[in-house]
């Protein structure tokens, strides 16, 4: 060993009187930490090239396996946690740029859990979603501000383009290339199935899957990977991704190697190359250029299909959603900054952005004071874990919410963070052939629709405890919600009382 | 303690409302005695009434109804609304002292039109503009508050039970042609005179029972169109959608209860009726914001006529009846029999079907 050394972290503990020697965590394994010792029949690892995706301790048949934290302990230090010297460590090994993968890790605030939802006592009857309708459909897009009539005074029943979504959820942007075709495959048929949308992000859309487009959000990032009339046509809305959540202000980087076959086609682009992203979309430089691209994209489409601008949760996101509720576009996807990613600096990631609640709540208010929030609907994104921040964040003012992570942890996802590899186990962020099969897209999207009808179960519940029959009753109902635990600071950004006050 | 307004009270209360469609004047003494039965579904702490038809003297001027903390705050307000309307009557409105209603504000009427030259300067319609100049007192003059704006019709209101109240304000001498009366139970802090009902603006008044659990929602989406729910109560909120669906977006009655207490999409769906169907789904979609939730029953009362409305699961009781050119209704038929022993065809309105009752043209 060397200079160049870092312990590994973690160690593989196997129980020799349990294992069989069965070789199924070798043959799971794809990055190799399982071998097998033929000269003395016994299984053999290799923790250094363990990422704790926990797929070997899934399919391990006795139980044998576990994963745990290396206890080998740089001294300790709260200045310089072992983290931080690691990463001075690999840095001064390489000298790169560090990548991470997934939202970040760290100990940062997570408002989410520091407010707490009301229930109806006596004065008012909580519901029974069992026995009486309770209903999450949401449509969005632009509500006019005037009701129009025919000359005989009979009323226009005509709005601008409108998704219809079941309950105010969808999967959002995770890109064909990014993950794999049978990951996308299980999150088509589940949008499909559970009448909400699933995202292409910006590597387009595989021809396999314009069947699914009446679900599909197709993205126009700053790559404009994929893009072409068919695309456009294709989905049910089309999404401006000016930013994203784990990377503010940056843009992507999808490596040469992923770049094959279907992936190349797809992206149109050439087998082997690497997909570059540019931060900023190099014809929106403006506030009035975006206006022109969103124009662009309705005048081919004919103003049937809305238009989303994504954009990540950054200091300034007030004055940002109001310029864009000024553009044309219908819909503002606001990624908060502890949203997932395939891969991104780990600097960027973890000191890059705000919070999505505090960016949800100032956005929302902020389009109320000036009179606009009308023009357009709010999608929150970055990191909404449960049934529960989904009712937090539409009794914060969205309209709906963005869901990757969880979405991902249905299909297979331990969190292991290292999908910049390209060797998920789980077949979900690879494009090698024999790890893609493990995903079986039926089962997938099974798992998926589970985890959303479990999700609609619980939003029934809690909204039918507040007495709330409809989720638009629900939207920007503050007075629903209370903070625990915050400064006055904190709950007049989130424009929410403390708990029992 | 906070006041009302400071803080959010929710109420539970009683109702009822009486009408001609011959547009025959009544006394306010039925619609008084009509509380009496319901003396439990109150506890003291808000009463009112509102009367339509009852200023024929003054029906072309806006009856401003107000309530003042002290002489100062009275001649600071007329000093403001002589800057913006001609005032050709005002008066205190004559109360009796009793027992039962103590600690009153000072209470004045004014009859008044919006000066001409004020409208064109500011290119505001008249009733917009009376509008906007309630709720600026109302928001911003500490110490003065509209409780009613309308022409030709007039709130009442006081803390105490809704008999009492209507004893207070002489009500036997009014004559109106329709009638709605309220009768409150706050649920922690005592009520404050502003919050009790009915609830007004222009010639719209709302009386209400029931809390709503839709009401942050209502109130954060209507306060975009120049509304201040200065009370937080839920009639407030539900005066000024009513007030917005009706008067500002131009929505029929009917139309506006599809907005306020819409049909559940599973409803619509089932809806024969094409055009029916059609244009359910684009009330509910251009007006999702307006959609109450949680148990209310309403009277809306306006020009020559009354609307009254159930929340869609119909949590909140109410019933109508009629007996001859009238309809009666109230949170308990009792309240009815003691209007009119024999009234006939009474039933309970399901939820969310709102019963629309207009004086015939002409005779109001």
């Amino acid at each position: 060993m060397s200079i160049e050394f870092i312990y590994p972290e973690f160690e593989i503990i196997r129980n020799e009187s349990r294992c069989i020697s069965c070789r199924v965590c070798e043959q799971q394994c794809a990055n190799e930490a399982h071998s097998y010792d033929e000269k003395h029949k016994i299984m053999k690892c290799d923790e250094s090239k363990c990422v704790n995706c926990q797929r070997c301790v899934s399919f391990c048949p006795t139980r044998a396996l576990k994963i745990v934290k290396s206890d080998c302990t740089l001294r300790e230090n709260a200045n310089w946690p072992t983290e931080t010297m690691k990463e001075v460590y690999k840095q001064a090994n390489s000298g790169g740029v560090l990548l991470s993968s997934m939202g970040s890790p760290k100990h940062l605030p997570v408002y989410w859990d520091k407010i707490l939802i009301n229930a109806s006592q006596v004065t008012n009857p909580s519901i029974d979603p069992l026995r009486e309708p309770m209903e999450t459909r949401v449509y969005l897009g632009k509500k006019p501000s005037k009701v129009q009539r025919t000359k005989d005074g009979t009323l226009i029943c005509e709005l601008p383009p409108q998704l219809e979504l079941s309950m105010p959820v969808m999967f959002s942007a995770m890109s064909y290339g990014s993950i794999s075709y049978n990951a996308h495959k299980s999150l088509a048929t589940a949008a499909t199935e559970l009448g909400i949308l699933y995202n292409t992000g910006e590597g387009g859309l595989h021809e396999d899957f314009y069947c699914y487009g009446e679900n599909t959000v197709v993205q126009v990032a700053s790559g404009r990977f994929g893009v072409h009339m068919d695309y456009l046509e294709a989905g049910a809305a089309i999404e401006i991704k000016i930013g994203q959540g784990a990377k503010p202000g940056i843009g992507g980087h999808l490596p040469g190697t992923k770049i094959v076959g279907d992936v190349s086609r797809t992206r149109m682009i050439p087998e082997g190359s690497d997909a570059i992203s540019p931060a900023p979309h190099h014809d929106i430089y403006s506030i009035e250029d975006l206006r022109q691209l969103v124009f662009s994209l309705k005048e081919v489409t004919e103003y049937k299909k809305p238009v989303i601008v994504k954009v990540a949760a950054v200091h300034n996101i007030a004055a940002i959603a109001s310029g864009i509720a000024r553009s044309g576009a219908d819909i503002i996807a606001i990624d908060g900054f502890r949203g997932g990613t395939g891969a991104a600096p780990t600097r960027i990631r973890d000191h890059v952005g705000i919070p999505i609640e505090l960016a949800l709540a100032t956005a929302d208010q902020r389009l109320r004071d000036e009179g606009i929030r009308n023009n357009v609907s709010l999608v929150a994104g970055g990191s909404i874990r449960s049934a529960a921040d989904v009712v937090k964040a539409v009794a914060l003012g969205a309209d709906a919410c963005y869901v990757a992570t969880a979405a991902l942890l249905a299909l297979g996802c331990h969190l292991c963070r290292t999908c910049q590899s390209g060797k998920c186990n789980w077949g979900i962020a690879t494009q090698r052939p024999e790890l893609v099969k493990r995903l079986d897209p039926a089962m997938g999207s099974e798992r998926l629709i589970n985890l959303m009808t479990a999700w609609k179960h619980e939003i029934k519940e809690l909204m039918g405890g507040m007495g709330i029959n409809s989720i638009e009753a629900l939207r920007g109902n503050r007075l629903m919600l209370r903070g625990i635990g915050l400064t006055e600071k904190e709950l007049e950004i989130l424009g929410i009382s403390h708990a029992g006050e | 303690m906070k006041i009302e307004g400071q803080v959010r009270i929710p109420s539970g209360c009683a109702i009822s409302a009486v009408i001609s469609k011959n547009g025959n004047k009544m006394s306010g003494e039925m619609i008084v005695n009509s509380m009496k039965p319901m003396h439990d579904r109150s506890n003291g702490l808000g009463g009112g009434f509102a009367g339509y038809g009852i200023y024929p003297e003054y029906k072309d001027f806006y009856a401003l109804h107000m309530f003042f903390d002290s002489r100062g705050t009275r001649k600071e307000c007329e000093a403001f609304l002589k800057e913006r309307f001609e005032i050709v009557h005002s008066e205190r409105i004559p109360t009796r002292k009793i027992p039962a209603i103590t600690d009153e504000p000072i209470i004045w009427r004014y009859f008044a039109a919006p000066l001409k030259s004020v409208l064109v300067s500011l290119q505001l319609e008249e009733k917009e503009f009376v509008a906007k100049t309630v709720i600026k007192i109302n928001a911003e003059m500490s110490g003065a508050y509209v409780f009613s704006s309308g022409k030709n019709m007039g709130a009442f209101k006081a803390v105490g039970f809704p008999e009492d109240v209507g004893v207070f304000y002489k009500l036997e001498e009014y004559e109106g042609y329709s009638w709605t009366a309220h009768g409150r139970y706050p649920t922690n802090t005592p009520g404050w005179w502003g919050g009790a009902h009915p609830f007004t603006l222009l010639d719209y008044s709302v009386v209400h029972n029931g809390e709503i659990s839709s009401y942050d929602a209502n109130r954060r989406f209507i306060e975009m169109f120049g509304y201040q729910c200065t009370l937080q109560t839920d009639t407030e909120v539900i005066t000024y959608i009513l007030d917005y669906l009706l008067r500002v977006q131009g929505l029929t009655l009917g139309e506006s209860a599809s907005v306020i207490a819409a049909p559940f999409w599973s409803t619509i769906a089932a809806k024969t009726d094409f055009d029916d169907q059609k244009k359910h789904t684009y009330l509910r979609t251009m007006f999702p914001s307006l959609l109450i939730t949680g148990p209310f029953s309403i009277v809306l009362g306006f020009e020559g006529g009354l609307m009254a409305l159930n929340d869609r699961l119909k949590l909140r009781s109410m019933a109508v009846g009629e007996k001859d050119d009238r309809v009666f209704i109230a949170s308990e038929e009792a309240a009815i029999r003691s209007m009119e022993p024999n009234a006939e065809n009474i039933w309970s309105p399901a939820g969310g079907e709102p019963v629309i009752v207009k004086v015939k043209e002409g005779a109001f």
